[in-house]
């Protein structure tokens, strides 16, 4: 028999012993994700689901952004590709890849380097991205004085100069700040006690132990519900309360999504250790995370694990879970919505499921929640993206493809018999708006106008 | 509590979506709920629907699938369900994707031009590859463009002449105005064409449809049919294909392409618009990873009752339950069927896998031989029960469709569509039924 005809993991004596692997490669120093490469078999289902190279011919795709750069960056000589700035970090590719290939970590991973490495820290490009990514820096600010932070942000030559200056387009009005944002509000409320009490009362109404101490949740409310829409993080207060969740509101800043998706990677690591230490006290402390905004659920629950490895950093990435999710989940929602009804202006919506809720695999979820209540009649879209993306739609360069990517979804919203728009994610919220000027409202104050009596709070 | 529904089919490809339509159709008022992980096989798939293109020697192209399928073995998925199931479920097919598929006014197989030149014995075709038929006499010009190397125009047009196809053939190669880049993805063509996106072509601004019938119509000869490859267009196919034949005067077809393939993933949408129509409940991204059984529900006849199943989604594991469970994971592409160095097994139920036990002998040296691999997967009942190492079912409330099944080479026989479908339908009726019951 020739060698070639004989197996090649037969020990030659002839004995059995168990097979062992033989380390090929050392022992990683710092992120490989080469044998994530290696899964990919290059059937492009990634590159059939990426919106941007479906518009923007300067894109090569998730494929080549993926396992064919970090191919490529075995040689030493080979620089991260600059193109990986035109990614939006939608995540699409990641629910498409049939073999799990992790697409977004090395998409997240490629861009920190390239933004390290070889974008200039003087460049109009560096400095508007990182006022972008860290747009919660300048939201308190703009919120001591939201009115005229609104006024000036308002006005057009405001727009004009940062369009010129900076590269943040023109074409979109800035999100107008709350005069009273959700922790001040919060703090008024009288904060975890008041939750405490309210929660105890609504859990003796409903007729369960009203000393159930397992009823608690910590709510990551993010940036733009604090600054921008308190309304939607009151609403998911006083949901939970109703359904008698004492809440914490813990401490926390940015998730990280803009940082991520601008390569900002220190920036992120530095507001997700603060975040997942605070997290974690709170599960400690018995209860689970849940979060209105889809990307900032996203990002806790895969982009922590996938980039950083704090301590707790899997249990608060385990523990947290978008707002609806886990109503459904730990409650009859179905049931309690079961003959409900709201006001006209919930009447009907054309319904938008973010990319980011799609990843979770929450793409149906709204439309299944939102049939349990009389009179709202809610029409979902389509699965395009939005286009917006977070910051990306926001940078002068990217505004004609993040219209064009959202064209799909505006003749969708226009088609649909419905004159407000509904979603989970803030951008999407934004884009929706400004491509159909319809009004936007979040899922969650749609449940609250279901299941909460006017009046119970301020 | 879990999320709660009558039928759950687990798998999102054309067997699992055929599976969720039927039963909603056998009992309208059932909930029933679709959960998928990554996406299909369908996203490489040809958009073809097959029913059996070559006997069990290898005998063929076979003229009627119909008549072949009972000298198929009893093992068969097709001998599981029946011929009349198989037909049954074919018209079924024929009502979800109404105008976009043809080929229902014959049981014949008709013959399909493939991108590598060869023709394809098939029961259903999209309605863009309808004017190609192979057993049209009319001459045909292929027109690939240069940078998509997975259609060689000239190549296949030669290829087929060879074939014998009764009429002349010719291919020509163009550039795809508004394309620039070597490696521009599909949806990119697609997507210039759906929106007739103005491009700039030799100097002048006009939108992406005319330029391309421009391009096109200076190599056009005699010929009264043009085949592109199928790029023409991802949420307006229709539209895109009927400018093209106005602007050129002639008929225009697609030639389906491999991975990644628009033929599939328009398929993929019929069924999908179809799910939402019909009020299924989609679930997708997300992986079903275990399963619990009904505390004390063992039958003996029946083997043991599933309570639900765990969809893991990112680290939290939410509990589905139904009633009936139908499985529709796909075969050792579509990871339903897995392998590693001690055996092939089914991931999910861990559902018997009939295989030798010398890793060996899964497959023959003859690349081209009857491989064992390719057979892989589970042995169900005539229920689509699949069954125990005993032949007893594994469990009495689970049905299994599609490439998850064992005992057929789909790629061997031409069959992958249709065995599909048809299981898919019969599982998804059974399901529904013993529901209402």
């Amino acid at each position: 028999m020739s060698d070639a005809e004989r197996s090649i993991d037969d020990a030659p004596d002839g004995s059995t012993d168990e097979f062992e692997p033989i380390q090929v490669f050392p022992e990683a120093e710092e992120m490989d994700l080469r044998p994530g490469a290696d899964n990919c078999y290059k059937c492009s289902t990634c590159d059939t689901n990426c919106p941007v190279a479906a518009v923007d011919d300067e894109f090569p795709g998730p494929k080549f952004q993926g396992p064919e750069q970090w191919r490529l960056k075995r040689q030493d000589d080979r620089d991260v590709d600059e193109s990986v700035m035109k990614c939006s970090n939608c995540m699409r590719c990641d629910s498409a890849c049939p073999s799990s290939v992790p697409l977004s970590q090395m998409h997240n991973t490629a861009r920190g380097e390239y933004v390290d490495e070889r974008m200039s820290k003087r460049s109009r490009e560096y400095l508007r991205n990182r006022m972008l990514a860290n747009y919660r820096r300048l939201a308190p600010l703009a919120s001591t004085f939201p009115r005229t932070a609104n006024a000036v942000m308002g006005l057009s030559i405001t727009r004009w100069i940062g369009e010129k200056l900076l590269g943040v387009t023109s074409e979109r009005e800035f999100p107008e700040f709350a005069t009273e944002t959700f922790r001040e509000w919060w703090e008024t409320r009288g904060g975890n006690a008041a939750s405490k009490k309210r929660a105890r009362e609504a859990r003796a109404k409903r007729g369960g132990d009203a000393d159930d101490a397992e009823k608690r949740i910590a709510y990551f409310h993010g940036c733009y519900a604090n600054y921008n829409t308190p309304e939607v993080a009151k609403a998911l207060v006083r949901v939970y309360e109703h359904f008698g969740y004492e809440v914490l509101v813990p401490d926390q800043r940015c998730s990280g999504t803009p940082m991520f998706a601008n390569g900002m990677l220190d920036d992120a690591r530095r507001a997700a250790e603060t975040n997942v230490a605070e997290l974690a006290a709170a599960i400690e402390d018995g209860a689970d995370v849940v979060a209105s905004c889809s990307s900032c659920s996203m990002s806790i629950r895969q982009e922590y694990p996938e980039l950083f490895d704090f301590a707790d950093t899997e249990t608060v990435a385990e523990t947290t879970w978008d707002a609806v999710e886990y109503l459904r989940v730990h409650e009859d929602l179905e049931a309690e919505l079961a003959g409900t009804s709201v006001d006209d202006e919930f009447d009907s919506f054309a319904y938008h499921a973010p990319c980011h809720s799609r990843n979770q695999g929450l793409n149906g979820q709204t439309i299944e929640v939102m049939s349990a209540i009389d009179g709202v009649d809610v029409h979902d879209v389509g699965d395009s993206c939005s286009g917006i993306s977070g910051t990306y739609g926001w940078k002068a360069e990217n505004y004609e493809t993040s219209m064009k990517i959202g064209e799909e979804m505006f003749e969708h919203m226009a088609d649909a018999d419905a004159e407000a728009g509904l979603t989970e994610c803030p951008t999407c919220s934004m884009q929706m708006e400004h491509g159909t000027g319809y009004e936007i409202t979040h899922t969650l104050e749609v449940l609250e106008a279901a299941l909460v009596e006017t009046g119970t709070d301020e | 509590m879990a999320i709660e529904d009558d039928v759950l089919v687990v798998g999102g490809g054309l067997a699992g979506a055929t599976a969720a339509l039927a039963a909603k159709d056998a009992d309208p008022d059932a909930r029933v709920r679709l959960v998928t992980y990554k996406q299909s096989t369908l996203r490489h798939a040809s958009g073809l629907i097959d029913v059996l293109g070559y006997g069990p020697d290898g005998d063929g192209p076979l003229v009627d699938p119909f008549d072949a399928l009972v000298n198929l073995p009893e093992s068969h998925p097709y001998r599981r369900v029946g011929v009349d199931a198989v037909r049954e479920a074919l018209s079924f097919f024929d009502g979800v994707a109404g105008d976009a598929y043809a080929g229902n006014h014959t049981d014949r197989n008709a013959l399909v031009p493939t991108a590598g030149g060869t023709v394809k014995p098939t029961a259903r075709y999209p309605a863009a590859t309808a004017a190609g038929l192979a057993s049209d006499e009319r001459d045909a010009l292929f027109v690939g463009f240069e940078t998509l190397p997975a259609f060689d125009a000239p190549r296949s047009a030669s290829h087929l002449e060879a074939a014998g196809v009764p009429f002349s053939t010719r291919g020509e190669t163009v550039s795809f105005p508004g394309i620039d880049r070597d490696d521009a993805k599909l949806v990119r063509y697609a997507h210039l064409l759906d929106e007739d996106e103005r491009v700039r072509t030799s100097g002048r601004r006009m939108g992406a449809r005319t330029a391309l019938a421009t391009a096109v119509d200076a190599r056009l000869g005699e010929e009264s049919r043009i085949g592109f490859p199928a790029v023409l267009g991802d949420e307006r196919p229709a539209e895109v294909r009927s400018y093209l034949a106005d602007a050129l005067g002639v008929d225009v077809f697609e030639v389906p392409t491999g991975p990644p393939s628009l033929a599939g993933m328009r398929l993929e949408d019929v069924l999908f618009d179809a799910l939402s129509d019909d009020g299924v409940r989609v679930t997708a991204g997300v992986p079903v990873i275990d399963y619990e059984l009904v505390a004390g529900g063992a039958s003996e006849s029946d083997g043991d009752r599933i309570d639900h199943v765990v969809v893991d989604r990112h680290g939290s594991e939410i509990p589905h339950r139904a009633d009936q469970y139908v499985l529709a994971t796909g075969g050792l592409v579509g990871k339903g069927v897995k392998s590693d160095r001690d055996g092939v097994f089914e991931p999910i139920f861990d559902c018997h896998v009939p295989q030798a036990d010398d890793r060996y002998d899964w497959f023959v040296d003859d690349v081209f031989g009857e491989q064992p691999y390719a057979r892989f997967g589970l042995e169900p009942d005539r229920d689509l029960r699949p069954l125990d190492p005993n032949g007893e079912p594994e469990f009495s409330n689970l049905r299994a469709a599609g490439a998850v099944l064992g005992g057929y080479d789909f790629a061997a026989e031409k069959s992958g569509a249709g065995v599909s479908i048809a299981t898919g339908y019969v599982a998804g009726t059974r399901a529904a039924e013993e529901v209402s019951r």
